[in-house]
């Protein structure tokens, strides 16, 4: 037997270290919750009465399809990636849904199915450009950006289709927040994705692709599935805008790529890779949107509303910097 | 006594044998028909030095690199390995020189990547991961190294530990090692050479690089030296000063150059009582022409204490001089400007202040980069003149100064790190463990170098970790305990020995 090499140490808990390698999703919360206080606080105002079932079910039915593409977003960027295609992603799956879907559940789950499809498959794309073919993640997914907004154009050359109300129903019920029930799921896959060998590679990866390599797991590959998961999601993003809006609009997930990096930032997921939690994104897609529901209630001028919208993100960056910051010195 | 390169001793087949690997990097040959053969049970040692082929050859048999020629044995089998994956089938795992931990995962997730026990569902099961982490390390005799913090907080001794550990438990039939212990510490290197003759008893097959030759000789069964890519023979026992000779292809009559005396008295550079965090009551004076070395264990303030003279750490108090003036630090910017220099070697080697993408030209006039441009355009034709002269005069070995500086060896990193700052003609050179991990011959280079330094005038601050070394290159040597200067040894009294005495005085009386 070898000699003791050095005395026990004091060990902390298990559970007090899972608290402090989680500090981002809890910074992400806590940001959520001061934002939801100051959404009250503005809605009091206007309306001497506090939002209820309404409020909360037309948030949660139009932060889905963010939350969808941050989660996509998240698997990406933990692999030290970036998909910018994801706009265009949520494009063309969002005009062929608008095309497609017709009013019975043979065509709804076999459109939903096949949406899903062609959301890999062009995550597939990306994929394969980075992983095998070694290509930068950003130049990649720009490329390709541009090719599924054209294709979308195509599908839907203008803005139309339309979706059954029952597909609404089933995705996003206008009336009662069930939509959480899809969140509710994506959290329990994320767990377990975290759990599995796939999701330890993927988080290797972005820890340090070298010593991810030395250490025999197989970089291509996890990462090809990473930018078809991403592609996945950003289709299940692409079929919750189409229920949510009842019609297609070939550019109206245009604003997603860059949306889902912030809902990815907010959440607390590095951008450098290997670290992060789709919880923590989630999250922030909600931050996302209730930053608009704020600036909405607190009867800024539309035309500054970008403006402060950017304030705002700035000021929630720098806080959860600044704080987690502090909670990692105090450790 | 020496034997061919395909055989081991004994009947049985070698556990892993090389015949004739090629294996070249642009235009460097790394390696050319390297041979050698190690039996299960026998510790192997692989030496030479830096640039010799060594770490080449452990990473092609551990199927990190794919040769361009020659054929792989493992167990008596002629392999070809696709990657990392197919070696561990075969029972060959490999202990990498640079760190291979992924620094936001915890030590049990490293310990047991790809090894990970399950639960429901087929999913990991964190808490047994966790306690089976504990439990390895426990039979390993490791109690400090807590499995669930991240690598990222524990320190660096810790985790080549745990690289060492993360091999060990998956049972190797063959183990290989690059330069295992270049940081550890000696209680650390005790533990791992007991594992070793443990695993050894187990015929385990063990093959390792070093370039400490007390550490070589006492556990080595075999030796194999290797020069210019080739191995030059293979010996049950040699002496330090044959095998030297045998690595250089030249005989080394004194490594350490004589340095010339004081010619006179002219301080230039005065630290009067020097605090920042880590260091405390600082004091000394650094004269022209003098090597003031320094010494005392790891982690006592010599970092802290090199990084505030060079205007990196804010100093709380005190006052620094340079040629009797005192000098303000907001920066490293105002320590250039006043003629200082710095060249720190980083714990983990991965060499601070070189970037290493960069090429070796552009890395030489990081630092002078406005004396030699023109509207704020470098202008090519000096910058080529300077630092060919230069490389020359540093003997640099490269092929082209127009390769990136990561493409050089340690020591030539080292040399160009220095070079930096002759460029910037800095009077004061603060020179932090520049010759660890590097090779023999080109730790002589450096010694010469610094002669030469000295000679024409200059002073060199010299932080190193090796006692000898300091024995005999320095005028004087601090050594500092706790962030403070504990003693000041000169000749008579100026000896490696002293040193770690000194060093070592308050903890031995306690």
């Amino acid at each position: 037997m070898p000699p003791e090499l050095a005395a026990r140490r004091e060990r902390r808990p298990f559970a007090a270290h899972l608290l402090g390698q989680n500090i981002g999703v809890l910074l992400v919360f806590a940001l959520l919750a001061a934002a939801v206080l100051l959404y009250c606080v503005f809605f009091w105002i206007r309306q001497q009465s506090l939002p209820g079932n309404f409020e909360l079910t037309s948030t949660v039915n139009n932060t889905m399809p963010l939350a969808m593409a941050a989660i996509g977003q998240t698997i990406v960027v933990l692999t030290r990636g970036l998909d910018l295609s994801v706009g265009g992603i949520i494009d063309l799956t969002n005009a062929l849904a608008a095309v497609h879907i017709q009013d019975n559940a043979g065509s709804m789950l076999g459109w939903t199915a096949l949406v899903l499809l062609v959301g890999a498959a062009l995550g597939l794309v990306n994929g394969l450009l980075v992983g095998v073919g070694r290509l930068q993640p950003i130049v990649v997914t720009l490329a390709t950006l541009s090719i599924f907004q054209g294709l979308a154009i195509r599908v839907l050359p203008q803005p139309g289709g339309a979706i059954p109300p029952s597909y609404t129903a089933a995705l996003v019920d206008p009336n009662n927040p069930w939509a959480l029930l899809y969140l509710g799921l994506c959290i329990l896959l994320w767990l377990a994705f975290r759990r599995s060998a796939l999701g330890v590679a993927i988080f290797a990866i972005g820890n340090d692709e070298g010593a991810a390599r030395a250490n025999g797991i197989k970089v291509v590959q996890s990462k090809v599935i990473a930018y078809t998961l991403s592609g996945v999601f950003a289709a299940a993003g692409g079929l919750f805008l189409a229920a949510t809006a009842t019609a297609g609009d070939a550019t109206s997930g245009n604003g997603f790529t860059l949306s889902s990096i912030v809902a990815v930032v907010l959440g607390g997921v590095n951008l450098f890779g290997g670290r992060g939690s789709a919880v923590g994104a989630i999250a922030g897609a909600f931050v996302t949107t209730m930053i608009v529901n704020i600036l909405f209630f607190s009867e800024i001028d539309p035309l500054y509303q970008s403006f402060y919208e950017g304030l705002f993100l700035i000021i929630a960056v720098v806080v959860g910097a600044v704080l987690g910051r502090l909670l990692r010195r105090r450790r | 006594m020496t034997e061919s390169g395909a055989t081991a001793g004994g009947g049985s087949p070698p556990a892993v044998a090389a015949v004739k690997l090629v294996k070249s990097f642009g235009g460097v040959q790394a390696l050319n028909a390297a041979s050698f053969a190690a039996a299960p049970g026998e510790v192997h040692a692989l030496v030479g030095e830096n640039g010799a082929g060594k770490s080449t050859l452990i990473k092609i048999l551990g199927g990190r690199l794919r040769p361009d020629a020659g054929t792989v044995w493992l167990k008596g089998e002629a392999v070809e390995l696709y990657g990392p994956g197919a070696a561990h089938r075969r029972g060959a795992w490999t202990v990498f020189q640079e760190l291979t931990l992924l620094p936001w995962m915890t030590v049990a997730e490293n310990l047991l990547l790809g090894d990970e026990p399950r639960g429901a569902l087929g999913l990991i099961d964190r808490r047994r991961m966790s306690r089976d982490a504990d439990a390895a390390l426990d039979r390993l005799g490791i109690h400090h190294i807590d499995p669930d913090a991240l690598v990222e907080d524990i320190p660096l001794a810790a985790r080549q530990i745990v690289e060492i550990v993360r091999v060990v438990i998956r049972e190797p039939a063959i183990l290989l090692l690059d330069e295992p212990t270049s940081s550890l510490g000696e209680h650390e290197v005790a533990w791992l050479f007991d594992l070793i003759r443990e695993l050894r008893a187990r015929q385990t097959c063990i093959v390792f690089t070093s370039h400490r030759w007390n550490e070589i000789a006492s556990i080595a069964d075999r030796i194999t030296i290797f020069r210019n890519g080739a191995e030059v023979g293979t010996y049950r026992r040699i002496e330090e000063r044959e095998a030297i000779t045998l690595m250089t292809g030249q005989r080394l009559d004194t490594l350490f150059p004589p340095v010339p005396p004081l010619a006179a008295e002219v301080p230039m550079l005065e630290a009067q009582g020097i605090a920042a965090p880590g260091i405390s009551a600082i004091g000394f004076t650094l004269r022209r022409g003098e090597i003031l070395g320094v010494g005392g264990l790891t982690g006592h303030g010599h970092r802290e204490l090199f990084l505030t003279l060079f205007g990196a750490l804010r100093a709380e108090r005190g006052t620094i001089l340079v040629g009797g003036e005192a000098l303000r630090l907001r920066g490293p910017r105002d320590a250039i400007r006043a003629g200082l220099g710095i060249a720190l070697v980083p714990e983990d080697r991965k060499t601070e202040g070189l970037l290493l993408p960069m090429t070796i030209r552009d890395n030489l006039t990081l630092a002078i980069l406005k004396r030699i441009s023109r509207l704020g355009v470098i202008e090519a034709g000096a910058e080529a003149e300077r630092t060919t002269r230069l490389a020359d005069a540093l003997q640099i070995k490269t092929p082209s100064l127009m390769q990136p500086a990561g493409s050089l060896s340690g020591g030539n990193q080292q040399k160009v790190l220095i070079g930096r700052w002759l460029l910037a003609q800095s009077r004061i050179l603060l020179l932090y463990d520049v010759t660890r991990g590097v090779d023999i011959a080109t730790k002589h280079e450096i010694y010469e170098l610094m002669v030469r330094l000295i000679g024409e005038g200059r002073a060199i601050l010299f932080y190193s970790s090796d006692a000898e070394e300091l024995a005999h290159l320095c005028h004087r040597v601090l050594v500092m305990r706790e962030g403070r200067i504990a003693a000041e040894l000169a000749a008579p009294n100026l000896s490696a020995e002293a040193i770690v005495a000194a060093a070592v005085r308050d903890s031995l009386a306690a």
